[in-house]
């Protein structure tokens, strides 16, 4: 799919007068990462059919400093956060969603601290809301005996408790829905945390992507759903390792539901 | 008299020597950075109910949940007995409690049911630990004290549930006799099954007498002696289990806390008409100047919360068997992290015993945690989801990576692109602003 998209800008929403429904934290994977490009324009899908009155910043977003600050760079992290505190406090922004569960866990938990309260939701979380309050809707049918395993972020999960929506958005699929051993709250890492997604792995004896890559595979599943543009990133690696990449497909929830929706 | 006077100069030693250490390990706790945690009170002593009291973490593996409680149990449960056994110590007397009558009986009769519970579940451990070998007890940082400490830990039980129950059966049978001093009180289920088992009866109520005097204080001797092992053990944990819940972190894992002077120094450069703040004082720790520092070079930069965490840990492994670094072969271990940091304490804690002050001795925690082990943790907090105690390693490696990154600019080549990146792209790669907005086209 390549069509272009219009998505509006808080810029241009403000200068129209108006106030988004919704802000859309797209973030830094979400907007230059190949892959994770995909998982923004079928949430954006969804936005749009939805009719969700939403904007992003565009070009006056910057990385929120997940990264930095578990880096041990708390003098980055808050360089970013402040600046984008200010941009976001500048346009009266309340409500944000983003697809990404590190971008949600520092402007949920860790922006108050600097001056920053929203409410922020995950986009599992958003998407559920959606299909609850009947402003979308999805058939099934396409998925009618797949089987798909969901690979639980950390800091969407454990991090924040939250394991539910992601399930309850997949169970709209009509497929099978099967749990690796290790799930919620004793879910695996995949190896991208902590800023490990910009570094090589300390050494070891394997990959922590391999080792969850094949408790996915060992589900047997057709799809492995993510909720996390890293975690999808790690996981597709890890079903390459495997050559099980023409078997397997990695999807992000919001990618599943653009289209089973069709949108 | 004479051994009332013996016991009661045991008894005051021993509880000395135990409020000597214990008050040691709390100014030792204290080393670390002031921090106050006194909110959501409601939430925190539900918490340590359901954690602590309830041990609802241990139960998520049910062996060693199970048996962890039978000697939890056992534990608070028997001490009701050491309380009669201090009086009776005391003031010559033979079971003070008798004059409960049947609800005498009822205590008695459980004790020995969860004796026996203690008996098994210590013998269970031991096998999982030497038989079974569970490769968490059998990781690097478990080689020498670690693995003898939880060996000396479960003898002990098993020695003073075996000198408990020798102790009733003599008892049962001089009761039986109506030996002078030994009056008919409590229930023996499982020390009269012993008796009859070995033939108690058949020996001199001179013998039984020796028997249950021995086994008394073997007993009572025993339990003063562990009382002070276990300062010096990781068996400080039945103690220190309940305020380390107390304490713990309430905020959602991931959420790591604010650093609030470098906020003011980052106001300041971005606004230069904001102020720069104070510098931060110098604290007077142990009688030596400790600088502030960005994260934590040794023990005195942590929260004292973490050093709690540090004497709370009981080594149990579940942290390290569900860390994914670990699990994949790393050197991380967030077991050895807790280990490293309590060993660094003791070691700072016994300088400052010898010369009355702390010195710099040239080493920190980072003598005893590499960078490799810092760098592998993902931050995906399994540890302190596994941990039975709430404890929390992340913070510590987190902390320690800042002191490497702020203070020695230290650390993966890597992050220090992501570092540049991030500064001047405002994105962890080396793309630009005006390209955000590629995606809608792409």
């Amino acid at each position: 799919m390549s069509q272009s998209l219009a998505v509006p800008t808080m810029a241009a929403f403000t200068a129209s007068g108006e106030v988004p429904e919704v802000l859309f934290w797209v973030g830094c994977a979400g907007s230059f990462d190949d892959r994770a490009r995909k998982i923004t324009k079928a949430f954006v899908r969804i936005l749009n059919a939805a009719k969700v009155k939403f904007a992003v910043l565009g070009q006056e977003e910057t990385c929120t400093g997940d990264p930095a600050r578990r880096a041990g760079n708390e003098f980055l992290f808050q360089m970013q956060a402040l600046q984008n505190v200010t941009v976001l406090n500048g346009y009266g922004v309340k409500r944000i969603v983003t697809a990404c569960p590190h971008c949600f866990n520092t402007l949920k938990n860790e922006y108050p601290a600097l001056g920053g309260s929203y409410e922020v939701m995950h986009h599992t979380q958003f998407i559920n809301a959606l299909l609850k309050e009947g402003r979308i809707k999805v058939q099934g049918g396409g998925f009618n005996g797949k089987r798909i395993t969901f690979h639980d972020p950390c800091y969407l999960g454990r991090g924040n408790n939250e394991y539910e929506a992601p399930r309850e958005v997949l169970l709209k699929l009509d497929a099978a829905l099967v749990e690796m051993k290790r799930s919620k709250q004793n879910g695996l890492c995949c190896g991208a945390g902590g800023a490990q997604m910009f570094k090589e792995a300390e050494p070891g004896a394997r990959e922590v992507n391999h080792e969850r890559g094949e408790e996915a595979l060992g589900t047997k599943p057709d799809i492995i759903a993510a909720g996390c543009p890293f975690c999808n990133t790690m996981l597709t690696d890890g079903v390459k390792h495997f050559n099980k990449e023409g078997e397997v497909v990695v999807k992000d929830v919001a990618e599943l539901i653009a289209e089973a929706g069709e949108l | 008299m004479i051994a009332q006077v013996v016991f009661g100069i045991l008894l005051i030693a021993a509880i000395a020597l135990f409020a000597r250490n214990l008050g040691r390990i709390g100014r030792n706790i204290h080393l670390g950075k002031p921090e106050a945690i006194n909110d959501r009170k409601a939430e925190r002593w539900s918490t340590m109910a359901r954690v602590a009291l309830g041990q609802s973490k241990m139960v998520v593996r049910p062996v060693a949940g199970i048996m962890h409680s039978l000697i939890y149990a056992g534990f608070i449960i028997i001490n009701l007995e050491v309380l009669e056994i201090f009086i009776d110590g005391l003031f010559g007397t033979h079971r003070i409690g008798a004059f409960l009558g049947g609800f005498y009986d009822f205590l008695i009769g459980s004790f020995e049911i969860l004796a026996i519970g203690v008996l098994l579940a210590c013998i269970v451990f031991i096998a999982r630990r030497a038989i079974i070998q569970l490769p968490r007890f059998h990781k690097p940082e478990m080689k020498g004290w670690p693995s003898k400490d939880a060996m000396i830990i479960l003898v002990t039980e098993i020695v003073l549930m075996c000198a408990f129950l020798t102790m009733n059966a003599a008892d049962f049978v001089l009761q039986g006799l109506g030996a002078e001093h030994y009056t008919q009180a409590g229930s023996f289920p499982v020390s009269a099954a012993i008796a009859s088992t070995l033939n108690l009866s058949n020996l001199q109520p001179s013998t039984l007498i020796t028997m249950e005097r021995t086994a008394w204080w073997l007993h009572i001797v025993g339990i003063l002696g562990f009382l002070n092992y276990l300062v010096v053990s990781k068996h400080l944990h039945i103690l220190l289990a309940f305020p380390n819940v107390w304490y713990s972190k309430l905020a959602p894992r991931t959420e790591f806390a604010n650093m609030p002077r470098i906020t003011g120094e980052v106001k300041s450069m971005i606004d230069p008409s904001v102020p720069p703040p104070d510098p931060a004082p110098a604290r007077t720790v142990a009688g030596a100047e400790v600088p502030e520092r960005f994260g934590a070079k040794d023990v005195f930069d942590l929260s004292w919360k973490s050093l709690m965490d540090a004497y709370s840990c009981t080594e149990c492994g579940r942290c390290t068997s569900e860390c994914p670094a670990n699990l994949t072969g790393k050197l991380l271990s967030p077991r050895k992290i807790m280990m490293d940091t309590r060993d660094r304490l003791e070691e700072v804690g016994e300088a400052i015993d010898a010369k009355g002050k702390w010195e710099d001795d040239g080493q920190s925690l980072h003598s005893r945690i590499s960078e490799e082990e810092l760098w592998a943790c993902t931050t995906c907090n399994a540890c302190t989801q596994a941990c039975p105690v709430n404890i929390d390693p992340v913070s510590i490696i987190m902390e320690m990576r800042r002191y490497k990154v702020m203070e020695e600019s230290s650390t993966r080549p890597a992050l220090t692109s992501m570092f540049n990146n991030v500064e001047n792209n405002g994105a962890p790669w080396a793309f630009g602003a005006d390209r955000r907005m590629e995606w809608t086209n792409s």
